[in-house]
């Protein structure tokens, strides 16, 4: 609902992104460009440039991600975005600081791979995403927005949940979106006093050094590092599972689906249902931690669940994880930067009715 | 009775790690002493680097950040953006500042970023087990160039430092050694001036120190020095390479 004091804008997505961690106070960026998102990295400077902020075209995606790594552990909210190649290259960063516990928001505008790929937009960077793109035992938090406004939406949120669970967040996109425009309500600032983070160096007046760092040269210490890395994502698993139920009263296919993908199976829906046929859609919000209580109970009386990514199958092995036999689970996807279109959703659908 | 020699301010009371006769607890001890007189121990940020003095934060008693290899200057540079009021600097070996991390010190340098870079040159990797580093010199025995570095297939010692100088961004520049205590004294000095450069605003600074690895060079730390004196320094010639503070002609 928009309320007076809320503004309508036509935004692109890359710009809701930018425009989202504007209002989350985020006020140091470091990027390198990358088609398809560009206007992210363009925005950024702009709007830092407006508000004093700090703005680095890195010399690469690995410098970006370090100098995020840098001003997170002095204490601001840092973010960084790229695409896929670009994201590859910033794993070494993430994984340092999935294992320092710093806090920072990270943006893929997915496009087709692997190498090179493409520059259309693609869904295929979901395993790196959600698993630990880099080496070790870790999770990043995985928001996927399906609409420019969750694009803003998400991205504000991305940065709380970094902060409150020290831990980066990633916004796991697609050059679909980031390049769509649609209209956003811009949302006010957060008004509550920025969260404490007692561990930022600051320089160690008044009281005694710190030391932000993964390194655990004994064994057991370091073990024991990683036991409470996993309660910590046990908990995020707890507390922040986000999914949407779409249509799913008494259907019988389930289609399942995020990011801009869902919002194609949302048409198909609407569609299939108009022709008065039983089929609905489960939405993962958060793809780490995975909804998989709420997609359990969402398939329950279900005939068959449809998976549609723009990938050659990736979530579609955490749905299956989740369901196991209990339902027949199939795929439909499309990759190498091509978009799932409606009319193909609803051919597949027609099979499993 | 008055005190004429004590442990500084900015150092912990732990013992180090290092093998005898190495550089670092020496330039360790040059910074926290600087630091001291400067009375900035409280305002101070260093960045570690990835090899021998990846702990560098049990020695120094002051903050501390684990960077990735060779990124270390990125993460001085998002430390630095937070808080311009604050010292950050990177303490980087020669794998990590000559060779993983070339774009990194070169770009930091080039923006003008106000950080520091202490970096120490031993000509090798220490931690590794004595590797070739780009910094290695011609002829000279390591654990991958067991005939000694051959330039055909190694390429040749290089010098970041002079390569660091060209760009516009740096301000300060120098190279210093720990192999007597007369280099001590001098290196200490540099430190010293390039910590003041960044505190006036006026660029990227660095302070190569040359600094000897007996154990991987597989002789005694007296003639570790002597190496430095008599063989290291014609290939890396000690003093000031770039000062903008003073006219070109007076360095």
């Amino acid at each position: 609902m928009v309320t007076a004091t809320e503004k309508k804008l036509l935004m692109k997505g890359n710009e809701a992104v930018g425009e989202g961690a504007m209002i989350a106070g985020c006020r140091h960026y470091f990027g390198y460009p990358i088609t398809p998102q560009n206007e992210l990295t363009a925005y950024m400077s702009r709007r830092m440039m407006d508000v004093g902020g700090t703005f680095i075209q890195s010399e690469s995606e690995l410098a970006a991600i370090n100098m995020v790594l840098g001003a997170a552990a002095a204490g601001a909210r840092a973010m960084t975005s790229s695409s896929s190649p670009g994201i590859s290259l910033m794993q070494e960063g993430i994984s340092y600081m999935a294992g320092q516990q710093l806090p920072a928001v990270i943006v893929n505008v997915a496009r087709g791979g692997p190498g090179l790929g493409s520059i259309g937009p693609a869904q295929s960077d979901y395993f790196q995403a959600v698993r630990s793109g880099g080496h070790g035992d870790y999770h990043c938090l995985v928001l996927a927005p399906s609409t420019v406004q969750e694009m803003m939406d998400f991205t504000i949120l991305a940065f709380d949940l970094a902060d409150r669970y020290r831990n980066p967040a990633l916004v796991l996109t697609d050059g679909l979106l980031g390049q769509m425009m649609e209209p956003v309500v811009l949302r006010q600032p957060d008004q509550r006093k920025p969260i404490d983070k007692p561990w930022a160096l600051t320089g160690c007046k008044g009281r005694g050094p710190r030391e932000i760092k993964s390194l655990y040269l004994d064994l057991d210490l370091h073990e024991a590092f990683n036991q409470c890395l996993q309660e910590k994502y046990a908990r995020i698993t707890q507390a922040e599972r986000r999914c949407e139920h779409f249509m799913t009263d008494g259907a019988k296919v389930l289609l399942v689906a995020y990011g801009i993908a869902a919002r194609i199976c949302k048409a198909a829906v609407v569609t299939a249902r108009s022709n008065g046929q039983a089929v609905g859609l489960f939405r993962p919000i958060t793809l780490f931690p995975y909804p998989t209580p709420e997609l359990q109970q969402a398939a329950r009386g279900i005939q068959a669940v449809l998976v549609v990514e723009m990938s050659c199958g990736q979530m579609v092995e955490d749905v299956r994880l989740a369901l196991g036999s209990t339902v027949p689970v199939s795929f439909y996807g499309r990759s190498g930067g091509n978009v799932v279109v409606t009319e193909d959703v609803l051919a597949q659908v027609q099979e499993l009715l | 009775m008055k005190t004429v020699f004590a442990r500084p301010e900015s150092m912990k009371s732990t013992p180090m790690h290092y093998c005898s006769g190495c550089g670092h607890g020496i330039v360790h001890r040059l910074i926290a002493e600087v630091i001291d007189e400067l009375g900035i121990r409280e305002r101070t940020v260093c960045v570690a680097p990835v090899g021998c003095a990846v702990t560098a934060y049990n020695y120094f008693n002051f903050d501390v950040c684990e960077a990735p290899h060779g990124r270390t200057p990125c993460v001085a540079t998002g430390i630095k953006r937070v808080h311009p009021g604050n010292l950050v600097f990177s303490y980087q070996g020669d794998g990590d500042l000559a060779a993983i991390g070339t774009a990194e010190i070169i770009h930091s340098a080039n923006r003008g970023e106000l950080i520091t870079a202490i970096f120490v040159n031993n000509g090798t990797y220490g931690m590794t087990g004595g590797q070739m580093a780009p910094t290695t010199l011609l002829k000279q025995k390591t654990a991958t160039t067991h005939m000694g570095r051959d330039a055909k297939l190694a390429g040749y010692p290089i010098k970041i430092s002079e390569m660091l100088a060209v760009t516009p961004g740096s301000a300060y520049i120098v190279r210093g050694s720990v192999h007597s205590p007369k280099n001590i004294l001098k290196a200490k000095r540099y430190i010293r001036t390039a910590f003041q450069t960044q505190l006036d605003g006026l660029g990227f600074s660095l302070v190569e120190v040359l600094s000897s690895c007996p154990v991987n060079w597989r002789i005694t730390p007296t003639q570790s020095n002597r190496y430095i004196d008599e063989v290291v320094t014609k290939e890396y010639p000690l003093g000031i390479i770039k000062d903008v503070s003073k006219p070109a002609d007076a360095t």
